[in-house]
């Protein structure tokens, strides 16, 4: 089985797929950012493969776009969490149920 | 360099200002100081005035809104002159008459320079503005500090002659549209020959009529006058006959005269029964009222009716003599100023006689000469001059009015001699209610003319006889102008 | 002569002027200084008037004139000035004499008054007043005089302010005269335009000579007659005669001035004065110069309309006043009734022709009338200030010098022949009547008035000092020197003027018509003189006869009770004018101010109200059309806006569902377009 681009296609699709579900039906806030991450993963595995895939192999451009989202991604879950604990602390749940303060 | 008309006209406002900045134990004091500082620019007015000299005079002009033809156009002529004379007398008179608060004495300068504006102002987007800038003090004058019925009496004045000021304004731009011009000067000229074609000339004549006769006030368009005089303090109600009626007739003998000779002449008749009205039916509802206050507002609209006898008699006949012409005109111009002086005087008295008493029906007083002979006889004085006692200053003026008139429209005339008659039952009625019979049991501890009083009444007092005895003085100042108006008029 | 007093004959009238205003100045204590100052004046005033008469005597028909401007208006000037001629002189002699008579009386007579000083003041500002109205050489100035002579009579009459009746009596005088006054000014008003000027006299320019009087024309006649109307009034001619009995309520010094030499004078003067403009309309036509008509027109016998009127006014007046006096009871009034009939005498004698004899029937009556009123104020005050006549009686003995010279002025005024004045102008006029070509009927008609005259004057005397005595009466003394002195100066220049008026010798007459006077003797003999002798005769011994024991009750009310009632109550007049005329202007004054508060302002206020309407119906429109849909807008936009908040629930996760299906919608849209 050669590795061709659908391949990849496919498994960062069911990543991204797997993330928003975890995003959406989580009720822990962990688990919403966790999938969030996966989500992220998705995309990074998106700019990799059709860098690889290309016609004309280029400069290691989506490499660098995958780092740089990683990077990213790193800093987002930091803040993430530190919202998180500053959440909990305040309304002593991770429930996001329980988190409606932005009612319209 | 202002020249002195101008600063005549600021001067007062300039008091206005220093006033609302003063302590409210001074205000009088400072605005008394104003008006000592425009009566002293008025005087040298009238030295700088060449007497002998038709035309304006002390002209200035400076362009001001160019776009709609309103210039800045003062200058003085006799009449003028004479009507800044008497503003000059009656406000310190006025001032006098009552304990001011600042606001009261501000809104005094305030008026006083818009009448002073009013009598100089040449142009009429000028004058309008003036003529009425005085409105809002004389309004709120009424309203902040009259008697009972204040309020009303304040809007049915503001309203009604507001509305006479929107028609005359109306009428005016009509002129301007047609003409291209405000300047009375000029427009006067062009009236000689008819301003404006037939219909709508009638309606800017009755714009401009309407808007005079009611500060006039001409009967019927009089009712406001009784009410507003009656809650106006005395102070305002001083000035408010003495100077602000006069707006109106120097209003008909500036503006509606010359400008529309042919449109008086077809009316004329109906003014002079108007004037005739406004003479007998005043002096009557006179008769039947036991205020002394509204008493002296009627008889005001009574002596007005004999200076609109004399404009419209001037008017209504054209192939007279000029004599007969300057003899009315003069008279009107005497009259003008005598009523000034005798009408405010009356009102002084009445303030007076209210302050004492805390109240003015005829009947609340009686047997006064038994405590306070000389200020009965005082005011005995001020009465016979205004019901036209030879000696003093009412009769010179009456005497020329009817001397005119008589000659010009003689079944009118004889009917408004009429208005002597009761003037004189009037005032006798009063006389007899007031100062003799029984002292009346409220008035027993009445006090007697106080110094300061004959103070202020003295100067009064002795221009009545001055000009009753050797009126001279006062003719010198606008003969030239009788004589350059009677041949405008014929 | 080179000299003339004329120029400063003002200083007549300003010498009483200012010694008023100097009383007035002073303190009200002062009462000595102030009469004193006042007879001053007086006598300053008697000085310069004999001075002028003098001056007056050189040339017979002497008239000097002293014009100047008083003011100028527009081009032309207004001229004043004074007049010296006989008129003039002999009017100023006989005011400045009563008056200085009567103001000594007064000293005596109102000592003690409170207000003495004042009194002087008012008298003296009288005084003045008339004398201006004398020297006057225009109209005007005599407009301006005449009037000044009502307002110091307004004040005299009114003296005792505290006094409803007599502030009432001094209100109704004023008016009354001013009724007058009206007509007189609109007279001046058609003399000035139509002939241009006011002056009496200048060189031939004054208004009564004959350039102006021509220019005057037919209008002469309505001018003369709106003049007399001021003379009407002033001299208490019917029907404005009314004030004249109720002016009794002033002092009684006052009340001889008034009747005397001052007010009432001055109607009668002002006749004589105007009276070349009475004369016209039959002159013109005749083709006469009227303008030196004048004074000397005792021949004269044109009958022109003014002067039938004014006979006519005289006669009724005349008769009626002296019927009036027969049944009044207050001393005061019947003689005020008895001034008011003399008037009308001196009207009918001006009227008929006889100028200059009128003119002395007035000077003559101001002696007599002044020596009347005078001795009627000693009485009174003798008797406690009591005035009926009824309750005094039995005077004679006690007041001698009052009865003596009270009995001098009757006589004089009921006509008793040769040595009383009244007596030789009253027979004059009577004979001018009769040459009256205009009717016969006044000349009878004045008969009976002599006799009426004598009538009235005896039925006084006899109630005053004859018959019993009353309590008023009981405790009389005679009034102090100071009162009496006056009474018997007056009572001798009554008789002394008597030789002044002889028809033997008519100085006075000849002297007012500009003509030298000379003896005959054969003039006293006359047959008419006869009968005027015997109606006078008549009338007192009539008087006698009916009245010789006084009672309560009047002979005549015993005899005539509805004719004494119709009398006594003034025939009504009073009371008619109350109902009809005062009650017509009451009733117009209240209609004006109805029809101002209601009719006029109604006017004003219908107009504001439709005014209003209109913005009420705005406001209706404004709220139910305009406001309604801007609000319904809005109101819309809120709830929509609830609708939509709805889907905020605040829910990340929900959000994020949304964004997810946005996001597959997108896709979905981007595979289905290609």
């Amino acid at each position: 089985m050669t590795p061709t681009l659908q391949l990849f296609l496919l498994v960062s699709a069911a990543l991204f797929c797997i993330g928003l579900l975890a995003a959406l039906s989580r009720r822990h806030a962990i688990f919403i950012l966790i999938g969030i991450e996966l989500m992220l993963a998705a995309a990074n595995l998106n700019f990799v493969a059709f860098w690889r895939f290309d016609p004309q192999p280029q400069a290691p451009t989506g490499v660098m776009v995958a780092i740089f989202a990683i990077a990213i991604a790193a800093a987002e879950a930091a803040v993430g969490l530190a919202l998180v604990i500053a959440v909990y602390r305040h309304y002593r749940t991770t429930n996001v149920d329980q988190l409606d303060q932005l009612k319209g | 360099m202002v020249g002195m008309i101008t600063a005549l006209i600021l001067v007062p406002l300039v008091g206005a200002l220093c006033v609302s900045a003063a302590r409210p134990r001074q205000a009088r004091g400072v605005a008394l100081g104003f008006n000592a500082l425009s009566a002293i620019i008025a005087f040298t007015l009238w030295r700088n005035f060449d007497s002998s000299a038709a035309g304006l005079q002390l002209i200035e002009r400076y362009a001001w809104i160019p776009a709609l033809g309103a210039e800045y156009l003062v200058g003085i002529d006799g009449l003028s002159l004479l009507l800044v004379l008497l503003t000059s007398l009656l406000f310190p008179f006025a001032l006098l008459a009552q304990q001011g608060s600042r606001g009261l004495c501000a809104l005094m300068l305030v008026m006083q320079s818009a009448l002073y504006g009013t009598f100089t102002a040449q142009n009429f987007v000028l004058w309008f503005l003036f003529y009425e800038m005085s409105l809002i003090p004389s309004f709120l004058l009424i309203k902040l500090w009259g008697g009972e019925k204040r309020a009303h009496a304040a809007t049915k004045f503001f309203l009604y002659t507001f509305l006479g000021s929107v028609a005359m304004l109306l009428a005016f731009l009509g002129l301007y549209f047609v003409h291209g011009t405000f300047d009375f000067a000029r427009l006067a000229e062009l009236g000689k020959t008819g301003l404006l074609t037939s219909n709508i000339s009638w309606l800017a004549f009755a714009g401009i009529f309407v808007g005079l006769a009611v500060k006039v006030p001409l009967f019927p368009f009089h009712t406001w006058l009784p009410d507003a005089y009656e809650t106006a303090p005395t102070g305002v109600a001083m000035v408010l006959t003495g100077t602000l009626s006069k707006m109106g007739v120097y209003g008909f003998v500036r503006l509606l005269l010359p400008l529309f000779p042919s449109e008086m002449r077809v009316v004329g008749p109906w003014l002079l029964g108007l004037a005739v009205c406004s003479i007998i039916f005043a002096s009557l509802a006179a008769w039947a009222q036991t205020d002394l206050k509204r008493i002296v507002a009627y008889l005001s609209i009574n002596h007005l009716g004999y200076c609109m006898l004399g404009l419209f008699a001037i008017t209504a006949r054209t192939a007279e003599p000029m004599v007969e012409t300057q003899a009315a005109l003069s008279g009107v111009f005497m009259q003008i100023f005598n009523h000034g002086i005798t009408a405010a005087t009356l009102f002084y008295y009445v303030g007076l006689l209210e302050q004492r008493r805390g109240a003015r029906g005829l009947d609340d007083f009686g047997g006064l000469m038994q405590r306070a002979p000389l200020l009965c006889g005082w005011m005995s004085i001020a009465m016979f001059s205004s019901l036209g006692l030879p000696g003093l200053n009412g009769f010179v003026g009456e005497f020329l009015i009817f001397k005119g008139s008589f000659a010009l429209a003689a079944s009118f005339t004889a009917v408004a001699v009429l208005g002597l008659l009761i003037t004189a039952i009037v005032f006798l009625r009063a006389m007899q209610a007031l100062f003799s019979g029984p002292l009346a049991g409220s008035c027993s501890a009445f006090p007697e003319l106080r110094p300061k009083e004959k103070l202020v009444l003295l100067p009064a007092t002795l221009l009545m006889f001055a000009i009753g005895i050797a009126p001279q003085f006062i003719f010198n100042i606008f003969n030239t102008t009788v004589v350059q108006m009677a041949q405008l008029f014929a | 002569m080179t000299f003339s007093l004329v120029p400063s004959l003002w200083l007549i009238p300003a010498a009483p002027l200012v010694v008023s205003l100097l009383i007035l100045s002073l303190k009200k204590s002062r009462h000595s200084a102030s009469a004193m100052l006042a007879i001053f004046g007086q006598l300053v005033a008697l000085g310069f008037s004999a001075a002028a008469f003098l001056q007056t005597l050189a040339t017979p028909g002497f008239r000097v004139v002293h014009n100047f401007t008083w003011f100028s208006f527009g081009e032309q000037s207004l001229r004043i000035g004074w007049v010296l001629d006989p008129l003039t002189a002999a009017m100023l002699i006989m005011i400045t004499f009563v008056a200085l008579w009567i103001f000594v009386f007064s000293v005596g007579y109102m000592a003690g008054d409170e207000h003495f000083a004042r009194f002087f003041a008012y008298l003296s500002f009288f005084t003045a007043a008339m004398l201006g109205v004398v020297i006057a050489n225009s109209l005007l100035l005599l407009f301006v005089c005449w009037e000044l002579v009502g307002i110091a009579s307004y004040l005299l009459i009114g003296f005792w302010i505290h006094k409803p009746s007599a502030a009432a009596a001094a209100k109704k005088a004023f008016i009354t005269t001013r009724i007058g006054d009206l007509g007189f000014f609109v007279g001046l008003l058609w003399l000035y335009g139509s002939s241009g000027t006011l002056l009496f006299y200048e060189e031939g320019r004054g208004c009564l000579e004959s350039a102006a009087l021509l220019a005057i024309g037919p209008s002469a006649t309505a001018i003369a007659l709106l003049i007399f109307c001021g003379a009407v009034s002033k001299s208490g001619q019917f029907p404005l005669h009314v004030w004249l009995p109720d002016a009794m309520e002033g002092p009684t010094p006052v009340s001889a001035l008034i009747h005397a030499a001052t007010m009432v004078a001055a109607g009668v003067f002002l006749v004589a004065r105007v009276y070349p403009l009475f004369s016209m309309g039959g002159v013109v036509a005749g083709g006469v110069d009227p303008g030196h008509a004048g004074l000397s027109a005792a021949g004269y016998n044109g009958v022109t309309p003014s002067l039938t009127v004014v006979v006519w006014v005289g006669v009724i007046t005349a008769l009626m006043a002296s019927l009036i006096a027969l049944a009044q009871w207050d001393i005061k009034r019947i003689l005020a009734y008895s001034t008011v009939s003399q008037l009308g005498l001196m009207m009918v004698s001006l009227g008929v022709g006889g100028v200059a004899v009128g003119v002395m029937h007035l000077l003559a009556h101001g002696f007599f009338k002044a020596l009347l009123f005078l001795g009627a104020g000693s009485v009174i005050h003798s008797c406690q200030h009591e005035q009926d006549i009824r309750r005094m009686g039995g005077l004679r003995g006690m007041i001698p010098i009052t009865l003596i010279t009270y009995a001098v002025g009757m006589m004089a005024l009921s006509g008793v022949p040769l040595f009383f004045a009244g007596a030789w102008t009253k027979e004059e006029i009577l004979q001018a009547t009769a040459h009256w070509p205009g009717s016969r009927v006044p000349h009878y008609l004045m008969m009976a008035g002599v006799v009426l005259t004598a009538l009235y004057m005896t039925r006084q005397m006899i109630y005053v000092f004859f018959g019993r005595r009353h309590a008023a009466s009981e405790r009389a003394h005679e009034s102090p020197r100071v009162m009496t002195l006056p009474l018997i100066v007056l009572a001798f220049c009554t008789i002394a003027l008597s030789l002044l008026l002889t028809p033997a010798w008519p100085w006075l007459h000849e002297y007012l018509s500009g003509a030298r006077a000379h003896f005959e003797t054969a003039r006293l003999i006359q047959p008419a003189l006869l009968v005027s002798f015997a109606l006078v005769a008549a009338g007192i011994g009539l008087g006698i006869l009916i009245y010789r024991n006084p009672t309560e009750r009047d002979p005549l009310e015993a005899a005539q009770p509805a004719l004494f009632r119709f009398l006594e109550n003034r025939m009504w007049l009073d009371e008619i004018y109350a109902r009809t005329v005062i009650a017509f202007s009451r009733m117009a004054a209240r209609l004006s101010d109805w029809m101002d508060r209601h009719v006029w302002d109604g006017l004003v206020r219908t107009v504001g109200g439709i005014a209003r309407l209109f913005g009420d119906l705005n406001k209706g429109a404004d709220e139910r059309g305009i406001n309604a849909a801007v609000d319904e807008t809005t109101f819309g936009a809120r709830d929509l806006g609830r609708v939509i908040s709805a889907a905020h629930s605040g829910q990340v996760q929900t959000y994020l569902g949304a964004v997810g299906v946005g996001m597959l919608a997108l896709l979905l849209l981007y595979a289905w377009l290609g």
